[in-house]
């Protein structure tokens, strides 16, 4: 197997080290139990687990925005367990996070008042202000005939698109994605793949920089290539697997179930 | 279950204490909220302006400007029936020189202050509590926060001072206009009170005091309303098939908070 330029070892970003993520809602139990885990830059991470196994948790709890039950959190290098306000605001804003299912996109706005809002809000500026850096993310991402469109009159795979431009546009050092495959049609699903792809290998929103990205699935067909790293949630556990896809497929069992639909 | 005549009165305590417990909870909770956001509100004033600042205009828009048709209905129906009549009252027993004392009494001290605010309830903060428990329900606040952007600041202090400043308008709107129209019934009905005797009268019953807690009044019920409705909305991590109930709550106990304010601000008066 040849092995991804990309794949070269980088600064860390996102390190959890014996860390038990909470589930979102208050009150479950612990989803995960003793994570250790280190995101690098240029990194492609693929984590996949059956539904529930607390695949959202552990990116929102890598982004900062749900706290580790225990454990400890670093991002960037600095220690993020137990900061809150404006200095975890600012580990979010280097941290994009797009969700699952239609992408929590703000259905009050039009898409280019979603992409331009956290570029305002961190610059203090108009939107006629940031059209210039909101108009190269829509144009990269092709959303630029529905920039004025109301949000929340979007179909699911459109959504979930503009809300990967929001999540892009403050240029963010590590891009976490929770199931961004799931209810896209076959078109749409081709592109988010390639578009990623060129992200992992540097797109030219970035001047060519490799971007690091975390793709959370449950599918891990669509992402099986080569230079990239794949973990694997199971029965609480985090297991890092191969970064070889044909490796990993052989060694671990219960991949059985995600891997029927691989194989 | 025991239905026992003896159990009763246990099970009598034991509801007034799951009550007050739970009334506790809540003061706590909207206390805590309260304190947030007023520290938000301070410190990050220049943050972010030209995001928050038209937010702001656009509450006040929603909240004031908007309501000002409704306001301008609600005020003509106070002076005809409530105004004008007892206006027509005192003069039937010739105490007409009272007039302006009861204009201000009834109308700037309480009804003015109250009707907006209520309608203001009505009218905005149900939809706010709307608004904002579907946003937390289908995940838009916590994605709010995953691009580095403060709830509060973003959703709750453009309310705030939205409805504060569209309160405190829109009551000296609604006073301006009732106390008009009153003297118009009043005039209709042959009173004999001029314009000038009439004017003289509220001038003369208007203390200082009433233009500060005019202005203090009006300013804790917008803030009030809009606390109590984002904290209904934002506070608790909702399902969409908890928002009406969540509305419900928030407008009982902005109610109960709006009269429990102007019962305190009676008080200072009467002492």
């Amino acid at each position: 197997m040849t092995q991804d330029p990309t794949n070269q070892i980088g600064d860390p970003i996102i390190e959890l080290t014996g860390a038990t993520v909470a589930a979102h809602q208050n009150g479950d139990p612990p989803v995960l139990e003793n994570v250790d885990w280190t995101v690098r830059s240029k990194e492609f991470w693929i984590v996949g687990g059956l539904p529930n196994s607390g695949k959202s948790d552990l990116l929102t709890t890598s982004a900062g925005l749900t706290r580790l039950i225990s454990g400890s959190l670093r991002l960037f290098g600095s220690d993020a367990s137990n900061i809150e306000g404006d200095a975890l605001s600012h580990y979010r804003s280097r941290i994009g996070l797009v969700f699952g299912d239609g992408g929590r996109i703000f259905e009050h706005l039009t898409v280019l008042e979603n992409v331009a809002l956290p570029w305002c809000y961190h610059h203090n500026c108009t939107v006629n202000e940031a059209l210039p850096q909101v108009a190269q993310i829509l144009e990269a991402t092709g959303l630029e005939f529905l920039a004025g469109r109301n949000a929340g009159r979007l179909s699911g795979s459109w959504r979930q698109r503009a809300s990967l431009a929001r999540a892009l546009v403050l240029r963010p050092e590590v891009l976490l994605l929770d199931n961004p495959l799931t209810g896209l049609d076959p078109r749409q699903s081709t592109w988010c793949l390639q578009f990623l792809k060129d992200l992992a290998h540097g797109h030219r929103l970035y001047g060519g920089k490799p971007l690091a990205l975390v793709v959370a699935t449950d599918d891990f067909r669509p992402w099986l290539q080569p230079g990239r790293k794949f973990g694997l949630l199971k029965e609480k556990h985090w297991i890092p697997l191969s970064d070889s896809p044909e490796l990993f497929l052989a060694k671990e069992p219960l991949l059985e179930d995600l891997i029927s639909k691989i194989a | 279950m025991n239905l026992l005549p003896g159990s009763l009165p246990q099970s009598y305590l034991n509801y007034t204490g799951h009550q007050l417990l739970a009334l506790g909870k809540l003061a706590r909770g909207l206390g805590a909220f309260s304190l947030i956001t007023l520290g938000v509100t301070l410190s990050k004033w220049r943050t972010s302006a030209h995001v928050i600042h038209p937010l702001i205009r656009e509450q006040i828009w929603r909240a004031g400007i908007r309501l000002m048709p409704i306001i301008a209905f609600m005020a003509l129906a106070l002076g005809f029936t409530i105004i004008g009549q007892t206006v027509s009252i005192l003069n039937r027993y010739g105490a007409q020189n009272y007039a302006g004392t009861v204009m201000v009494i009834a109308v700037v001290r309480e009804l003015g202050p109250l009707i907006t605010a209520l309608l203001v309830l009505a009218r905005v903060g149900t939809t706010t509590v709307i608004e904002l428990g579907q946003m937390r329900a289908s995940g838009q606040v916590e994605a709010l926060e995953a691009l580095g952007i403060d709830p509060i600041h973003y959703l709750v202090v453009p309310r705030v001072i939205g409805l504060s400043i569209s309160i405190f308008s829109l009551t000296v709107y609604l006073i301006l206009i009732a106390l008009f129209s009153g003297y118009v019934f009043a005039f209709l009905q042959d009173v004999p009170l001029k314009p000038g005797q009439y004017t003289t009268q509220l001038a003369l019953a208007l203390r200082w005091e009433d233009f500060v807690i005019l202005a203090l009044k009006t300013l804790f019920f917008g803030a009030t309303i809009a606390v109590v409705t984002c904290y209904e909305g934002l506070a608790k991590p909702l399902r969409q098939q908890e928002v009406a109930q969540a509305t419900t709550r928030a407008v009982v106990y902005s109610l109960m908070l709006c009269v429990l304010w102007d019962a305190l601000f009676i008080l200072y008066l009467l002492v």
